[in-house]
């Protein structure tokens, strides 16, 4: 399992590549913008302005550190140590804030004064328009009409912030729609416009640049665990969308001796075709300007996926997970809509804590023993976000009359 | 040399309608195609419909969910360019996003696109360094890789896509999708006098034109003007889409010619 005697595991390539993953799959028009975005982060990084002012905002405005919890009622449940890392408590309710701020810094520094992002759950949409306002840029924000309708809270939030949202009403009105439609608009507006894209999929450099974002989530629970523990963790779990929490909590322990599990969305099940488990089920392809692992037909049309789970409705993944999926570096699971929801109920009546719908999908794996950790081993749980924005949904599955 | 690089050597420019293969019906790419050969087109482009076209505007991606809904697929494609060349040798080029192909297979697309009488690829989210043996290959097949130069491209890498290419590039317009564009006028020129002055490789201008007066403007300063979304809005509404083409791309080419001679 552990890479220790091989080299460390470095990637992206100087081509953007993870293994056969990756690259810049786009239109002519976009690659000037993607070298700009590139060289300017690259700049960034090493500029201790910069990173101090993201450590500043990360702090101050978004919360950081997020709390590492041992969740003791989950852990008699389980037989092992569950510690859950809280990104449900950081500001604007998940993870999603960690990329929007480092990624508005950068828009701001490349001068560009207005953002457009796509969004599913509404989660990266609402960070973006949060962090939009707060440094005063424009923000437009692409949504499928139908997430519209299951997220209609974080829309009104958005809204409230400042943003533009525009409703998205081609293909299957969700979450792929909305990227191809901010797609559409950076190649119409790329010389004042910076897409500020939510997890680590789309072209060289997006994979990386979120990634490195988000990877304060493992930075921290790293740390954390070894004051509270000493040592390291067993394994790691999160659920994988696009995959940006799970990467962002894989990062710091790539090199280390420890188990790692993704969490995809089985939908309705992985024996019908309603369900949105990528690394599971689906093949090598090539959406939104990367090559990684699809949800296609025999024709290589991209499929309709389905989650109960706005955030995981999706029919690619990272190309970083590709990788780390054919390297074995990782394990990636499925889970049920009903599971996840199972999951959920577990963790607001066991620890007084309501996930977020995508984050359930983690906590489902380690409720149905999918994990085959042994009685007192240790795992931290990403804990992606939180649930408010799920209570409406979850109270029309159960028949409950609207809130 | 290859059919397009002989129809490119020729002087003046040349009108290329966009057809969306089996749109919108997969019995009328055959006739269209015919119609618009007799309406005065020098070469067609026929699309491969994709379920995401990340560079298409709304027109063409309403007509490519269509024609997937009627079953098209790249085998059927084929069949149809097959169909059509027992009738005529007119230039067809295949343009279409990287995924299909890469499912078929690059090897087996490619050799089947050249059996079937295809004589170009333009793929729009395969820029040429992303995949260089697929585009070796396609030129090893005997098919023209047609890259795309945008008014953002630096004229170091207009020359470059020139080189690429060899017998032809594919100038977008403005900034934008299809079906949208093209803006200010003299922008518009003068970026496509940049393009005469980077590169030798002749070049067809497309994106977002629609009428005559377009035509007229832009024939003087290209090789080829492409017309896609504006003729496919046309032959959604026409009781008969393939006389409604013929006239609308012989309207068209007496534009071209009227603006030439000026
Ligand atoms: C709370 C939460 N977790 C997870 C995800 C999935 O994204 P990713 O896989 O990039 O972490 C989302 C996406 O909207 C989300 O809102």
């Amino acid at each position: 399992m552990s890479s220790k005697n091989n080299a460390p595991y470095r990637y992206p390539d100087e081509r953007g590549r993870f293994g056969p993953y990756g690259g810049k799959y786009v239109p002519e028009s976009l690659l000037p913008a993607l070298a700009e975005l590139e060289l300017a982060y690259s700049a960034a990084r090493d500029d201790v302005t910069f990173m101090a002012e993201l450590e500043a905002l990360s702090r101050d405005y978004a919360g950081r550190p997020t709390p590492l919890y041992h969740a003791g009622n989950l852990s008699r449940a389980t037989g092992a140590a569950v510690y859950l890392k809280r990104e449900d408590l950081a500001h604007t309710g998940a993870h999603k804030i960690n990329n929007a701020l480092g990624q508005a810094l950068l828009a701001r520094r490349m001068g560009k004064g207005r953002i457009i992002a796509e969004t599913g759950a509404g989660q990266h949409g609402v960070a973006t328009a949060s962090v939009a306002a707060k440094l005063g840029l424009e923000c437009v924000v692409y949504m499928g009409e139908e997430d519209m309708a299951r997220q209609r809270l974080n829309v009104f939030r958005m809204e409230l912030l400042g943003a533009a949202v525009k409703p998205v009403s081609s293909g299957t009105r969700t979450l792929k729609d909305a990227t191809s439609e901010a797609i559409r608009d950076w190649v119409a507006t790329v010389e004042t416009t910076h897409y500020l894209i939510g997890s680590v999929v789309g072209p060289h450099p997006y994979p990386m640049l979120v990634r490195d974002f988000q990877a304060v989530i493992g930075q921290e629970a790293r740390r954390q665990f070894q004051d509270q523990v000493g040592g390291l963790p067993d394994m790691l779990l999160a659920c994988v969308g696009g995959g940006s929490n799970a990467i962002g909590l894989f990062t710091p322990f790539m090199d280390d001796d420890l188990r790692m599990t993704g969490v995809e969305a089985a939908g309705l099940g992985l024996e019908t075709d309603q369900h949105a488990a990528t690394l599971t089920a689906g093949s090598p392809g090539v959406l939104h300007g990367s090559s990684s692992y699809l949800l296609q037909t025999v024709d290589g049309q991209v499929s309709l996926p389905h989650s109960i789970s706005a955030g995981l409705d999706y029919p690619g993944v990272g190309p970083e997970h590709s990788l780390l999926k054919d390297l074995g570096r990782v394990t990636y699971l499925s889970v049920t809509d009903a599971q996840a929801l199972d999951a959920f109920k577990w963790l607001t009546e066991l620890e007084g804590i309501i996930p977020a719908l995508e984050s359930a999908h983690a906590l489902a794996a380690l409720q149905g023993g999918l994990l085959n950790l042994s009685p007192g081993e240790s795992v931290i749980v990403c804990l992606s976000g939180r649930g408010d924005k799920d209570v409406q949904a979850v109270a029309d599955l159960r028949g409950e009359p609207k809130l | 040399m290859t059919a397009i690089a002989d129809l490119f050597r020729q002087p003046g420019p040349k009108l290329v309608p966009f057809l969306t293969a089996g749109y919108p019906h997969k019995s009328s790419t055959v006739e269209l195609v015919l119609a618009a050969e007799a309406g005065g087109a020098a070469m067609v482009e026929l699309g491969m419909p994709f379920s995401d076209p990340l560079a298409d505007g709304p027109v063409i991606q309403r007509s490519s969910q269509a024609a997937i809904a009627n079953g098209v697929n790249l085998p059927w494609i084929f069949s149809a360019v097959r169909e059509l060349r027992a009738r005529t040798a007119i230039p067809i080029v295949l343009m279409g996003y990287i995924n299909p192909i890469l499912k078929m297979g690059p090897n087996r697309f490619l050799q089947e696109a050249a059996e079937a009488g295809v004589n170009g690829l333009i793929i729009p989210d395969l820029p040429p360094e992303e995949d260089r043996k697929f585009y070796d290959d396609a030129k090893e097949a005997g098919l023209s890789a047609i890259h795309m130069v945008t008014p953002v491209s630096a004229p170091e890498r207009i020359t470059y896509l020139g080189q690429q290419a060899g017998d032809l590039l594919y100038a977008v317009s403005h900034l934008g999708v299809t079906g949208t564009g093209p803006d200010g006028e003299t922008a518009l020129v003068r970026y496509l006098q940049k393009i005469r002055q980077a590169t030798a490789t002749p070049f067809m201008v497309g994106f977002g034109i629609k009428t005559t007066s377009d035509i007229a403007r832009l024939a003087p300063h290209a090789d080829g003007l492409v017309v896609g979304s504006a003729l496919l809005e046309r032959i959604s509404a026409a009781p008969d889409p393939a006389a409604e083409a013929e006239r609308y791309i012989r309207s068209l080419v007496a534009a071209m010619g009227a603006g030439i001679h000026e």
